[in-house]
């Protein structure tokens, strides 16, 4: 009986949640799949197979320029949370030395996660807009003689909102992987005679890659799908792969908007697949 | 078996208690309060019990109007707010959410098909024939409305039968929505940032407005508001706006994106904060609007004018249809709420936000004289004009922008449309929007 039990138990442990995995992942993304091959008359979608959906979007250069635009979006916003993340993160984890701070200051990191979609979209206004404070600034000093346009409703403005949104997706994986780094190794290097640029390639650095990858595959799962900072900030006329599929759900086009859904989410994967080759996340676990 | 366990106690008592509650119930006398008599039921006030849950767009699903119909009619509401899209969404794919529909006509080509809306027996509507004439008949004194463009609600307002999905080209007994408010849309403005008046569609492109002007993003309006502007310039004609052939699709966003390219926009917005934000804060000066957007950005104390063009306005129309789950006594409230928003007192709450009431006469009742004169009959304000929640949109001795009803609403041009086309519309607005 018990020999049975043990052989049985791992699986009776993961069937409930691989139920809802099934059910509420598997399942709709199994179904969106399935759409994608139904014909759509204009109003309506008809249970069929085709290929049409598939040919239009990889015959059209819509679809090259909007993934285009979205790429250019997800290196720049990778870049730019790296950038700024990984300081902050190094920041907290090494130069503030009580772990009550170390949390109070962790937790300002997840304010712009307190305002939604539409307080957001309204108080970038005042700051970046035509009259808003930033160019106020350059022009009262002098530094402008013309209001500054491109501050909001344009790439620029599209890619801040995303690395203001996002940026802590970044910052608590290597904050997480810095946390973990055993702080005699870096001793043991300072008394071999390491100076504190080779501490940090030789030491830090690699033991902090696996914070990098996660906090990049989060980057890249938000930002490719991303639609409503893409609207609110570029002012509806930025372009990315998320607000294509949206403007073709809210007409109604359901079967196309899958199909477009089915290559993203395959574009998506395969950036994620990269990523993973350079670095061996679970290995590092 | 001489030791209880817990769990063996509390099993015993449980059953314990749970047979002497049945026994106790079916001994009691008949009659007492235990064990009520089964009388013959008498439900006279049925309908109390009934909740109508109410689907549409932001602007018609508002508290007072819920609070009053629950007071005035005494069965509950349930309204839920969406974005157009979203009100169109769940009318098409979740019939079960929804009592009733409430959007917008040029919706209709689209949601009808799907058989989730019922006709609306037009004889069990009192007040049907106090609707404006255009909406019944597509008359309209034989003003410019007559011959307007696209999808105008008169060629959608008629089913052929009882449970057809066809639309009637002449009148039948067989209504898709009873109209609840409309509007004739135009371009608005900033007359202290433009300077002077604005009188054509055409400034839309004008490279005075570069950088400051702004168009719906929402393909089915934006491309008509692009269409009246073409027109205007001469840029381009068309066959028939509401309708356009692939060419013309073609050839008008190949405009749009010569326009896009050179900055003429500031911004392309889809929802009505979106559109009044842009404005009060100056981001934009002169852009396609809503009317109830106007009248937001004037209450922020801001100037703003809903231009009169020369060319005519588009108009829009919402209405309110029945979900096809509706039946007995919920489908007999549904038609109740119908009756008591045609009685007026909606149309004048609609009224003072600048809508206009499917039957104007029914809420001329609820509105003063002064009210009547400035939204219906384009006169001066002789007091300051207050709306329904109590801010003050216009000073005394201001006249409503347009004029009358009838100058206003005659000259519509086009509605907002669904086209034939409609696919390709989209897949070339996507194209705009990447360019």
């Amino acid at each position: 009986m018990s020999a049975t039990w043990k052989t049985f138990k791992p699986y009776a442990l993961i069937t409930p949640q691989t139920l809802v995995f099934l059910l509420f992942l598997v399942f709709p993304i199994v179904m969106i799949g399935v759409v994608s091959f139904w014909e759509f008359t204009g109003y309506s979608m008809v249970p069929a197979f085709t290929l049409d959906n598939y040919q239009g979007i990889f015959t059209s250069d819509v679809t090259f320029k909007t993934y285009l635009n979205t790429f250019k979006f997800l290196g720049l916003v990778w870049l730019a949370t790296l950038l700024i993340g990984y300081p902050v993160a190094y920041f907290i984890a090494f130069h503030v030395p009580k772990l009550e701070w170390q949390i109070l200051l962790f937790l300002v990191c997840t304010i712009p996660f307190w305002t939604s979609n539409i307080i957001r979209m309204i108080s970038w206004v005042p700051l970046l807009g035509r009259e808003g404070l930033v160019n106020q600034v350059l022009l009262g000093g002098g530094l402008i003689q013309q209001p500054l346009e491109f501050l909001l409703y344009s790439d620029f403005a599209v890619v801040l909102g995303m690395v203001h949104l996002y940026i802590i997706f970044m910052i608590a994986p290597i904050f997480n992987s810095l946390m973990r780094i055993e702080r005699s190794l870096i001793t043991a290097a300072e008394d071999l005679g390491a100076s504190g640029l080779q501490i940090f390639k030789e030491v830090i650095l690699p033991l902090s890659a696996p914070g990098i990858a996660i906090g990049s595959i989060f980057i890249v799962t938000l930002v490719m799908g991303e639609f409503v900072t893409v609207r609110l900030m570029g002012g509806g006329q930025s372009a990315s792969v998320g607000k294509l599929i949206q403007t073709q759900i809210g007409s109604l086009q359901y079967p196309l908007a899958a199909a477009n859904a089915m290559v993203l989410l395959a574009v998506t994967m395969l950036i994620i697949v990269s990523v993973l080759r350079v670095l061996d996340i679970r290995k590092e676990l | 078996m001489g030791k209880f366990s817990r769990r063996q106690v509390l099993r015993t008592s449980l059953a314990a208690g749970a047979f002497l509650t049945a026994t106790r119930c079916a001994s009691a006398p008949k009659g007492t309060p235990d064990n009520p008599a089964p009388g013959p039921q008498v439900n006279t006030n049925q309908i109390k019990d009934v909740t109508l849950r109410l689907i549409g767009t932001g602007v018609s699903q508002i508290n007072d109007i819920r609070d009053k119909a629950q007071e005035d009619l005494g069965f509950k509401f349930d309204m839920r707010a969406l974005s157009t899209e979203e009100n169109n969404q769940i009318a098409i794919t979740q019939p079960d959410q929804y009592d009733i529909f409430d959007g917008e006509y040029f919706s209709l080509p689209l949601v009808v098909p799907s058989g989730n809306l019922q006709p609306i027996d037009i004889k069990r509507i009192a007040n049907y024939d106090k609707i404006v004439s255009f909406f019944r008949t597509g008359e309209f004194k034989g003003m410019p409305v007559e011959k307007s463009q696209g999808t105008a609600p008169f060629k959608v307002q008629y089913l052929t039968g009882p449970d057809s999905k066809e639309f009637s080209p002449t009148p039948t007994d067989y209504a898709t929505l009873i109209p609840f408010q409309y509007n004739a849309d135009t371009l608005g403005y900033r007359p202290d940032l433009v300077g002077r008046k604005i009188e054509t569609w055409g400034e839309l492109f004008n490279p005075e407005f570069k950088g400051k002007t702004a168009i719906l993003d929402i393909p089915q309006i934006g491309i008509m508001d692009a269409a009246m502007v073409s027109e205007a310039l001469g840029l381009m004609t068309f066959g028939d706006k509401g309708n356009m052939t692939k060419a013309e699709i073609d050839q008008i966003i190949e405009i749009l994106k010569e326009q896009k390219a050179n900055g003429q926009f500031r911004a392309f917005w889809k929802t009505f904060d979106e559109s009044v934000n842009l404005m009060s804060s100056g981001e934009v000066v002169l852009q396609s609007m809503w009317s109830p957007a106007v009248t937001a950005v004037q209450a922020q104390g801001i100037e703003c004018i809903y231009a009169p063009l020369k060319e005519g306005y588009r108009g829009w129309g919402g209405g309110i249809g029945l979900s096809k789950n509706l039946e007995g006594i919920q489908l007999d409230a549904a038609y109740e709420y119908m009756n008591w928003m045609l009685d007026g007192w909606v149309g004048a709450f609609l009224g003072r936000q600048g809508y206009y009431s499917a039957a104007p006469e029914t809420a001329r009742k609820f509105m003063s004289a002064d009210e009547w004169g400035f939204w219906y009959e384009g006169k001066a304000a002789t007091e300051p004009i207050v709306d329904p929640f109590g801010k003050t949109l216009a000073k005394a001795g201001a006249k409503r922008d347009g004029g009358s009803f009838e100058e206003r609403f005659g000259n519509i041009v086009c509605w907002n449309s669904t086209m034939k086309e409609n696919t390709y519309l989209v897949q070339k607005w996507n194209e705009l929007i990447a360019s």
